[in-house]
């Protein structure tokens, strides 16, 4: 670590560290800002997507041809990235392979440091959040920028992203001109006096302060949305036109890819061009769709390197039921559909993925061992909403149940599994659950008052907000003898 | 209308067989009347959704084998919950496939096929929408996920409550989004299960409904405890109570009781 940091300092801990779900969501749940926030950017981009979605006849036939290229895709991965290799290289780019992120880190750190750069400016890209780039620069001696709106207020705000695509959708305008008034003269070109929290001098204030940036740097990282097998060309979708700056200005380029960005065929992203920008900002089309097939002498960068990043996906393509997260394009639509991701935001996930996607995809990356992880698949009622508006058909509910399985599988006795062995058990036979049934007649016969009212204990849990009805005296079981004369049917 | 000529089977669940006995009463009394003959097999007892949603698909395991073992000889299974019917559907078949047992993955899928939840039962077997039924109140329905997205009962619900006569189907707020019950959720995050639920409430109070009317127990013990412990003055109702209620035999919870309970 250098003596003095050159970028602002996120908070501190590793998010892997954070305590399980449960507990950072009853603490944003208090949150009101963030509760007001969310409710608002939930449900006005959640109607927008319906109605953009709506207006293709064949929207179901897309989605199937979405699923379908990236299962293809996934099913071949070892061959299409061959090919993807060889159509980069032969394009002029320079072909990088990591396996982890210390690897990935060290390839862009080797990169600047051979440009002589101290600084890169950055488009904003997931892969890198999720190998923590920013910092192992940060640590090397150089300052990365990141350079989209959102990004830039949450980097300048000490904070940490709480949306995959809405990054600050935590923020509101006064805090965004706080954190501007305060930070950005730290960091580059200072906001104008008197800055207000209307938007666009908000956003102006942004401008003039990257445009620095753009200018000065000699190097950029980026991540891809798509990468093209067999045109070796990488693919960037934006809305602000930052990315385009970032991949245009800077005499050196990097680009870090997970594995299962892949595509096989220019053609295919016809299907996902229509997909993408439809779920994620309920935009018929995105304002910016970069494409660059390596090197091309006079325009653009002059060097190019492309960084194709595994950090654990080979092993959830190892999966049968888990793979189907790899098909992922990163639209966001589950975070905006999810009641509990409305409700709690994106850092209670503990999670650089956030929202359902999140809760199935990081505890496939990074295992279920520490508490947030292993919480992580019990974070949803199993609503199914996801799934209806995945544009890639990801059965996120079926991912989830697939995971508590292996947590519960891979986690020792507890007093949870003792009760549902037991239950498992009792439902075996019908004679059983009657017999246990005398029980809940008996509680209802001598429990006193009309419903259960609040109770210490882990009966808490449901009854501290929550009534619970007093047990019938006479199951339906019991009714059922009863009216038959012992019953027509043993 | 078309009623079968073998007798059906009435798959209560273990939620409404243990704490809610009134509903499974209403399918009985109500199937009965459109002229079917029902049963009840007294080997019943859970689809094992409980075990499966939280992980414990061993445990799970001697539901799927009971199920089976019970509903095997009916030609129609038929059960008040879009969740549980859902559960049968959706996951015995993946536990009997994960098991590595084809026969009884054989038998799942015989059974799937012939397992439904009442108000498809009502609509696709029988052909049937008014079900004679009379319940004179304000009423809002609430689609739960499971029925909505896993067992997809579609407008089935909107179609049965609005041909019976005397009630009034108020549309309710938001209503496509999850109440959160979720199972073992509402108690491993009961903090979000609860502000979950303390927007279906008052989506619920917004429509003036005397009734939050759903085909799931479970969620609507959910719903049913946030109103009750509000003193809210609504009362949850199970859709197959509405429908068996008619002139003669209004449902004892349409007459009389406060809020939901089993002791009604």
């Amino acid at each position: 670590m250098s003596a003095v940091r050159r970028t602002p300092a996120p908070p501190p801990g590793d998010l892997q560290d954070m305590p399980k779900f449960p507990k950072n969501a009853a603490k944003e749940l208090r949150n009101t800002q963030l509760r007001k926030n969310l409710r608002h950017a939930t449900t006005t981009i959640r109607e927008k997507r319906a109605n953009v979605v709506a207006e293709l006849p064949h929207w179901e036939q897309l989605r199937r041809a979405g699923e379908a290229i990236k299962n293809r895709t996934l099913r071949h991965l070892d061959d299409y990235l061959l090919q993807l290799e060889e159509s980069l290289t032969r394009n002029g780019a320079i072909v990088h392979w990591a396996s982890d992120a210390a690897e990935a880190n060290q390839i862009v750190i080797d990169v600047a440091r051979a440009k002589g750069a101290d600084e890169v400016v950055k488009v904003k890209s997931m892969a890198t959040q999720e190998i923590d780039l920013n910092e192992a620069l940060e640590a090397a001696g150089i300052a990365a920028w990141e350079t989209d709106l959102a990004e830039l207020i949450v980097q300048l705000g000490h904070d940490r992203p709480s949306h995959i695509l809405v990054p600050a959708i935590h923020r509101n305008r006064s805090e965004v001109r706080e954190i501007f008034t305060e930070e950005m003269g730290r960091y580059g070109t200072p906001p104008p006096d008197g800055l207000t929290d209307d938007p666009a001098m908000l956003a102006g204030a942004a401008r003039v302060h990257l445009r620095e940036k753009f200018l000065r740097a000699k190097v950029a990282v980026s991540g891809a949305n798509f990468a093209v097998a067999d045109s070796g060309t990488l693919v960037v979708v934006e809305s602000e036109g930052n990315g385009r700056m970032c991949l245009t200005l800077p005499e050196t380029l990097i680009s870090i890819v997970g594995i299962e960005k892949t595509v096989p065929t220019f053609d295919d992203l016809e299907v996902f061009l229509q997909l993408l920008p439809r779920s994620s900002t309920a935009e018929r089309m995105n304002p910016y769709t970069s494409m660059w097939s390596g090197v091309r002498e006079g325009d653009g960068p002059q060097e190019v390197h492309v960084v194709l990043l595994d950090n654990g996906r080979t092993k959830v393509l190892a999966d049968e039921v888990g793979r189907q997260a790899l098909r992922c394009i990163r639209c966001s639509a589950c975070l905006n559909i999810c009641p509990v991701y409305e409700r709690v935001g994106g850092h209670a996930y503990g999670s650089v993925y956030p929202g359902p996607i999140g809760a199935i995809l990081t505890p496939q990356l990074r295992g279920t061992a520490s508490a947030v992880d292993a919480s992580l698949p019990f974070a949803s009622s199993l609503c199914g909403a996801c799934y209806e508006v995945c544009p890639v058909r990801i059965n996120i509910p079926e991912v989830l149940v697939h995971l508590r399985n292996q947590v519960v599988e891979s986690h020792g006795p507890s007093v949870e599994g003792t009760i549902m062995k037991a239950g498992g058990w009792v439902m075996g036979d019908g004679r059983r659950l009657a017999l246990v049934q005398k029980g809940s007649e008996l509680a209802g016969r001598v429990l006193p008052g009309e419903v259960i009212g609040p109770l210490p204990g882990p009966a808490a849990g449901w009854t501290g907000a929550r009534d619970l009805p007093k047990p019938p005296t006479q199951t339906f079981r019991d009714w059922w003898v009863a009216e038959h004369q012992g019953g027509r049917d043993e | 209308m078309n009623v079968p000529t073998s007798t059906v089977a009435l798959f209560a669940t273990c939620i409404n067989d243990t704490m809610f006995p009134e509903t499974p009463k209403a399918v009985v009394r109500l199937l009965e009347r459109l002229g079917c003959r029902v049963d009840f097999p007294l080997q019943q007892t859970c689809c094992g959704q409980m075990f499966t949603n939280t992980g414990y698909f061993r445990e799970a395991m001697p539901s799927v084998r009971n199920f089976v073992d019970t509903f095997e000889r009916y030609d129609y299974v038929v059960g008040p919950s879009g969740s549980c019917v859902g559960s049968v559907r959706d996951q015995h078949p993946m536990l009997a496939h994960r098991h590595g047992d084809p026969g009884l993955q054989r038998r799942v899928e015989a059974i799937v096929a012939k397992t439904y939840d009442l108000s498809e039962f009502l609509v696709d077997v029988l052909g049937v929408t008014d079900v004679g039924a009379y319940f004179p109140h304000r009423v809002t329905y609430h689609p739960t996920c499971h029925s909505l997205r896993v067992t997809k009962v579609g407008d089935r619900p909107y179609r049965l409550l609005s041909a019976v006569r005397g009630l009034t189907l108020v549309e309710l707020p938001n209503a496509q989004q999850c109440c959160g019950f979720g199972g073992t959720f509402s108690l491993k995050n009961s903090d979000v299960s609860v502000a979950m639920g303390t927007d279906k409430v008052r989506a619920v109070l917004d429509t003036g409904a005397e009734y939050v009317v759903t085909g799931d127990n479970s969620c609507l013990m959910h719903i049913g405890g946030l109103l009750s412990r509000m003193r809210a003055g609504v009362t949850p109702i199970h859709l197959a109570e509405i429908l068996a209620s008619t002139e003669d035999a209004l449902v004892a919870a349409g007459a009389t009781a406060p809020q939901q309970g089993g002791s009604r």
